[in-house]
């Protein structure tokens, strides 16, 4: 809490927030996409340093929360099978599917593991060539380059017990499918500044000028989110729709060109689901024909698995930024961390979760709801 | 979970084919993959994803972003140990929050 009120108290925040306060004469919705921007606009009070005008919308960009559910309970059919070592991020492993989650299949005698690198768990292969160790890779442009050098390493070894469960989400075509959806109310994007880092800004300048709309590459701490909002905030005033990179000391129009050229030999464009969203055409990377064989879904067959989401929740409408999270009928009801129905509130990079966990936003009736909820879970 | 953490590169090893560093992340030392960036030597800073890094960076920015990273928790989150993790899943019942934030 210290650092919290050193960063509202400090001069350049409050300097920042006075601009903001200055610029804006109208209503403005800014979406930042990244979840780990969403925790630290929340966690750090940034929406409420804002005028009311200015409205920060919560996007898709958290990527355990938009991972079907479908693509769980296919991680956890695989991870029950014996022989196999089914390694995975720590935040997978509490993340429910149709029945029961990756810590459950633990408790149970799977062998589930953390690792901290995928690169971990092709040393795990090495180690124990009599067992298969599948690697849950989920994420982000930001996680794909890890993802992807550890088929090519498996490859260059030599090493065959060892598969990925992969799923790969990609922030433009994510930011088009929400400027394409009927309803939308954002104006203006914060790009997920490590994204952009590895993929370079080079995509974006076409959304700016096809939709009208400004993005700024923008990055996590507290004053790089309100610089963030400040660029925005003036382009929209004067009625402008360019990209600007607000986090120049970490990002280049280029991006890594290394682990752009490593993606393209591993991954290929494809069609993904999102959770709570749906499918959004050329929106993920696959393994490609070159790769394929250490694709997890086809060594253990586990394609034909289907999963159907709660009809309750409406964590879709949330991602898109069309509702908050505390306007769905089961939010802090039904739906709890907890007990989650839905994407937003699974993981605590959620925008569901985030209000959940501080509170925020709720009528008094709305927060005795969710204190009863969650006393009696 | 997209967060890249800034660390020093203390040693760099080639290894299976790999361009491998020993990076420090404000005391907690990793073997991270460098194949990526290939400007980077040992005393550079660089920014690193699951164990891969993405891109070079100056030292007073990596400090001051190490700093803002500790304070605001990502640091702890981050590198937990296995045990850890499991002693924290087993601890919260029917959770998926696995930094304990969720408060019953």
């Amino acid at each position: 809490m210290k650092y919290l009120a050193e960063f509202r108290n400090g001069e350049l925040a409050r300097a920042m927030a006075r601009d903001i306060h200055a610029l804006a004469t109208r209503p403005w919705k800014i979406m930042e996409v990244c979840g780990g921007q969403t925790h630290s606009i929340i966690k750090n009070g940034i929406d409420q340093m804002l005028p009311e005008s200015v409205e920060m919308v919560h996007g898709p960009g958290c990527p355990v929360c938009v991972t079907p559910l479908e693509l769980i309970d296919k991680a956890l059919a695989i991870a029950a099978q014996p022989g196999v070592i089914f390694c995975s991020f720590g935040d997978m492993l509490r993340v429910p599917g149709s029945a029961g989650d990756l810590f459950e299949v633990k408790s149970r005698g799977g062998d589930v593991r953390i690792v901290y690198s995928p690169l971990d768990a092709v040393d795990l292969a090495m180690k124990h060539p009599d067992r298969q160790v599948v690697f849950f890779g989920v994420g982000f442009e930001t996680t794909a380059p890890a993802n992807a050098m550890s088929v090519h390493l498996a490859r260059r070894r030599g090493i065959r017990n060892f598969s990925l469960l992969v799923s790969h989400v990609l922030v433009p075509p994510a930011i088009e499918a929400i400027l394409e959806s009927p309803g939308n109310r954002v104006q203006a994007f914060l790009a997920a500044g490590h994204v952009c880092s590895v993929m370079g800004y080079w995509e974006y300048p076409p959304i700016a000028e096809k939709y009208g709309v400004p993005i700024i590459v923008t990055g996590f701490e507290p004053l790089d989110l309100l610089d963030g909002i400040r660029r925005a905030v003036r382009q929209l005033e004067r009625g402008e729709a360019r990209v600007e990179n607000a986090y120049e000391r970490i990002v280049s129009y280029a991006g890594n060109l290394e682990a752009q050229q490593l993606l393209a030999r591993v991954f290929e464009v494809t069609d993904r689901a999102w959770r709570g969203i749906g499918v959004i055409p050329r929106s993920g990377w696959r393994l490609n024909a070159e790769y394929c064989e250490f694709d997890a879904e086809l060594r253990f067959r586990v394609g034909g698995i289907r999963a159907r989401e709660s009809s309750l929740c409406r964590s879709g409408d949330v991602l898109r930024g069309v509702i908050k999270p505390s306007a769905c009928a089961a939010f802090g009801a039904e739906c709890t961390p907890r007990h989650p129905l839905g994407a937003t509130m699974v993981s605590n990079e959620g925008a569901c979760a985030a209000y959940y966990n501080y509170g925020r936003f709720l009528s008094a009736a709305e927060l005795a709801g969710a204190g009863r909820a969650a006393s009696s879970a | 979970m997209c967060l890249a953490i800034p660390g020093r590169v203390e040693e760099i090893l080639h290894e299976g084919g790999l361009r491998l560093g020993r990076v420090n992340f404000g005391g907690v030392v990793k073997r991270v993959c460098l194949d990526c960036v290939p400007e980077v030597q040992v005393g550079d800073y660089t920014i690193v994803h699951v164990g891969f890094a993405i891109a070079k960076i100056d030292e007073e920015t990596a400090k001051k972003t190490l700093k803002d990273f500790r304070a605001m928790g990502v640091l702890d989150a981050e590198f937990l140990s296995e045990e850890d993790v499991f002693a924290r899943a087993a601890a919260t019942p029917q959770s998926n929050c696995p930094d304990g934030s969720c408060k019953p």
